[in-house]
């Protein structure tokens, strides 16, 4: 396949749809455009991709999206689900992984969804990411000050306490959440749930 | 009013006058409200998916949409192949199903489905309606969505005491207000100057035509383009008629059982220029082979289709039809004398053909040639799936768009008949012909029932084989003859079977019966089915063998793959012949008549 034309192409920026950004003439997931690559190179093409969707309130939206992952053969890492500033519209904040050609056709079968309004590849955004944890941990007299150091040291709260554990609360980046569960580990950890990622774009620009 | 009533006067609204279904528990106040008024044709099917089919082949020939409906649970299911089948076509309906009542959903009631979770991937829109006030608009959005855009199926499940309950007041929607879908994005002009210095520049152009040509009604506006750049057209199976065949720039269809000419065209091309079309792979075969030599333009109206198969150097997000327009008026008039000779010698070189052995044996590809004789080409021809609708394809030449309906990306059997039916309530003043296999009429025969009851007059050409004849053709080619599961010669007696009907059933062996009994049934006001007893070792010539390129072309029985006449050798060292040398020779006739075993 010979791609020695794409010079030709690529000067124009067609009218959009406020819902849609365009490459060439051709709609693609909105990517902001700033700030450095946010890329995590996996195995092979394999990329950890941030992205949120934006779509109607609706029942059986998140069915209608999932599938659209599952058909593609594209794992969820991480799926965050909530109602937004406007009320008939939720973010779905998304963490998942997948080679950049497949990741790029299914954010177009995304977008082919009608309740789907937007979505945005965070790749190269500056963003805040965080994540909350709720860690639940075995913890005997002996093992507490420990815990609690670890904990301070995290600036994690702890927000239970029993006989034999401790209920540890930390949010942070994936990164820092990980570290501290890796911490944790090694007094058992009982319990875990965590909310996966949710992002916001720095400053004015809108998310 | 109640919901049903909403529902009935909203279809009004969108100009709904025909629609197909079957009656059931959770659908009954939908029939009560349809009983009792006249102004929609309620035309009650034999099997839902017949009423799907239905509904798929009136949006086909006419470009309206198409309404069927069924009850919940076994209703909904049965539909679900014709939903698939739209959806995979991009054919343009609404289906509306009953649904149990709301406080039951969930809970396994009787004849409850997820009918909303079950369509959810083969739609491209679906609702379960929860409040009756809800219906105008949903129906409004509905049928927008399913013609808009990419067409294709939308799905309202409709829940009984939904359908049952009031509404306080009836207001339609003027206007929708889908903040998700923008279908309506006119084509960048960067986009076209850029298609139209690729034109320019081409020296071999092949215009690679689709169903979007049929879907935009951009039939007429693509002879005009074509003739302007004096550049030759090929088409898809779903584009057939959106070019006139015996064109001289036609090429006919390409492909896995394309013409040759056009395949090697495609092969020797510069420039590619996609047109409504989809790279599938019964077109491309191998699609890292496919025009390996052309810089390809893409028109399509679903930005998913660009870049998904093929890489495209101008890829134009737009409806084809003002997309040719544009393209129209800014190219420069062309003359490509030297390859349209060149392909005239393809032509000459590799016409379709088949081999008449003499021995008095009914070849099908004849009965084609004699209706498309008879008709002029000017009917509307259905097909079901199979070695028939192949050879439908090559050898009836429509000179008329939504004229050749077929089931193309998901080759649904047992489409053929009921599509026939659809499109002749659309088009009750046009000739309609279903060309049909004895395997697949047999799936959806019960619409003779409806066919001859509403008295709508489709003509059906039954090519029988015997067998399950595309099936034997791969097991004859690439199972080394090793028969399984094909033989359908305990048919029963077509002609009598639609005399139990009440239509008329002829059958036909001999060769030279062939035109009169076209003309016959012709004449015949009523449903007649036409039983041809064809050779039933006949196999569709050319093929390129699938996930393979055009190199691997056959032309004939004798399986040997032929390069290019006057290529320039491009590539073409690898040319092999690909059926894999049988350790077997038997036709499967011989083993059924040597009785060896039930196959
Ligand atoms: C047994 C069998 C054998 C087959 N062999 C062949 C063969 O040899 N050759 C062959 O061609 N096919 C063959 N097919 C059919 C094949 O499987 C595909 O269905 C067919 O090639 C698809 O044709 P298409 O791309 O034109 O249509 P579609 O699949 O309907 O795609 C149409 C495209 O047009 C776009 N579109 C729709 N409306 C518009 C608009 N208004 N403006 C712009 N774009 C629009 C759509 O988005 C879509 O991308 C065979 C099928 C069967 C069952
Ligand atoms: C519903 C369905 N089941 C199975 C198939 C697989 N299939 C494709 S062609 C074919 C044989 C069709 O036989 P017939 O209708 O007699 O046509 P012929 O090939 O003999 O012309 C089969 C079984 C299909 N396309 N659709």
């Amino acid at each position: 396949m010979s791609e020695t034309t794409t010079e030709i192409i690529k000067s124009n920026v067609p009218p959009q749809a406020d819902n849609m950004m365009m490459e060439n003439g051709v709609p693609t997931i909105v990517s902001n455009g700033v700030g450095l690559p946010a890329v995590n190179v996996m195995s092979g093409n394999e990329q950890l991709h941030t992205i949120s969707i934006l779509v109607e309130n609706q029942p059986g939206v998140l069915a209608r999206v999932s599938h659209v992952f599952a058909r593609r053969g594209f794992n969820i890492e991480s799926l965050a689900v909530s109602r937004t500033e406007d009320p008939t519209v939720s973010r779905m904040t998304v963490v998942v992984a997948g080679d950049d050609e497949a990741f790029t056709q299914m954010g177009k079968q995304l977008l082919k969804l009608i309740d789907v309004i937007k979505v945005i590849d965070h790749t190269r955004d500056d963003l805040v990411g965080r994540e909350l944890a709720l860690i639940k941990v075995k913890a005997d007299a002996a093992a507490r000050n420990e815990i609690m150091q670890i904990a301070s040291v995290f600036r994690a709260n702890l927000v239970d306490i029993s006989e034999d554990t401790l209920m540890v609360e930390m949010t942070g980046k994936t990164d820092k959440v990980d570290a501290i569960q890796r911490m944790l580990e090694k007094f058992e950890i009982l319990e875990l749930v965590r909310t996966g990622l949710i992002v916001l774009v720095r400053g004015p620009k809108q998310t | 009013m109640d919901g049903a009533e909403a529902l009935l006067e909203s279809l009004k609204r969108e100009g709904v006058d025909v629609l197909f279904g079957i009656s059931g528990g959770a659908i009954l106040p939908i029939y009560d409200a349809l009983g009792k008024q006249e102004d929609i044709w309620s035309i009650l099917t034999r099997h839902e998916q017949g009423a799907g089919h239905m509904a798929e082949g009136y949006a086909r020939a006419t470009g309206r949409v198409g309404v069927c409906m069924g009850t919940s649970g076994p209703g909904a299911t049965n539909l679900v192949t014709a939903i698939t089948d739209a959806f995979m076509d991009s054919t343009p309906i609404v289906v509306i199903t009953g649904q149990v009542a709301t406080p039951n959903i969930g809970k396994d009631a009787f004849q409850e489905c997820d009918t909303f979770g079950i369509t959810m991937p083969v739609v491209k829109h679906n609702y379960l309606v929860r409040r009756s006030s809800d219906i105008p608009r949903i129906v409004k959005e509905a049928f927008y969505l399913a013609r808009t855009g990419r067409p294709g199926p939308v799905l309202i499940d409709i829940p009984k005491d939904i359908s049952a309950g009031p509404l306080d007041q009836f207001l339609y929607p003027e206007t929708v207000n889908l903040r998700g879908y923008n279908p309506n994005l006119p084509a960048a002009t960067e986009q076209i100057k850029a298609a139209a210095k690729l034109i320019a520049e081409a020296r071999q152009p092949v215009l690679y035509v689709g169903n979007g040509i049929n879907a935009a009604g951009a039939a007429d506006e693509l002879l005009k383009l074509a003739e302007k750049i004096d550049a030759p057209v090929t088409t898809t199976l779903l584009g057939r008629g959106g070019f006139p065949a015996g064109h001289q720039l036609s090429l006919d269809m390409l492909g896995m059982h394309g013409t040759a000419y056009a395949n090697w065209a495609v092969h020797e091309a510069d420039l590619l220029i996609a047109l409504g079309a989809r790279f599938d792979d019964r077109v491309t075969g191998d699609p890292k082979a496919f025009a390996p030599n052309a810089k390809v333009i893409h028109v399509d109206i679903d930005s998913a289709e660009l870049g998904k198969i093929r890489f495209a150097q101008v890829p134009i997000l737009g409806d084809v039809k003002s997309v040719i327009n544009q393209l129209t008026e800014v190219v420069a008039p062309k003359k490509h004398t030297q390859w349209l000779e060149r392909i005239d010698e393809w032509k000459k070189a590799a016409p379709l053909t088949y081999e008449n052995t003499g021995t008095g044996k009914l070849k099908p590809q004849q009965v084609i040639a004699e209706l498309n004789k008879a008709t002029d080409g000017e009917a509307i021809v259905t097909t079901d799936v199979g070695q028939h609708q192949m050879w439908a394809a090559q050898y009836y030449n429509p000179k008329r768009t939504r004229s050749f309906i077929t089931s193309g990306g998901l080759g649904t059997m047992g489409y053929g008949y009921p599509a026939a039916i659809g499109a002749k309530v659309g088009c009750i003043d046009r000739e309609v012909w279903c060309i049909t296999g004895d395997g697949s009429f047999q799936m959806n025969l019960q619409e003779l029932a409806t066919g001859v009851l509403y008295d709508i007059p489709v003509k059906i050409a039954l090519l029988n084989n015997s067998s399950l004849g595309m099936v034997r053709q791969w097991q004859k080619m690439f199972y080394e003859r090793r028969w399984s599961g094909i033989d359908l010669s305990r048919c029963p007696d077509f002609a009598k079977l639609a005399e139990a009907y009440s239509a008329t059933g002829v059958t036909i062996t001999e060769a030279d019966e062939v035109a009169d009994a076209i003309r016959e049934a012709q004449k015949n006001p009523g449903t007649v089915l036409l039983n041809f007893m064809t050779d039933a070792e006949e196999d569709v010539f050319p093929m390129i063998p699938g996930g393979k390129t055009v190199h691997d072309m056959v032309l004939d029985s004798s399986n040997k793959a032929v390069p290019i006449p006057g290529s320039n050798g491009n590539g073409l060292d690898g040319a092999t012949a690909t059926a894999t040398a049988s350790t077997y020779t038997s036709e499967w006739t011989d083993d059924i008549n040597a009785g060896k075993k039930k196959i």
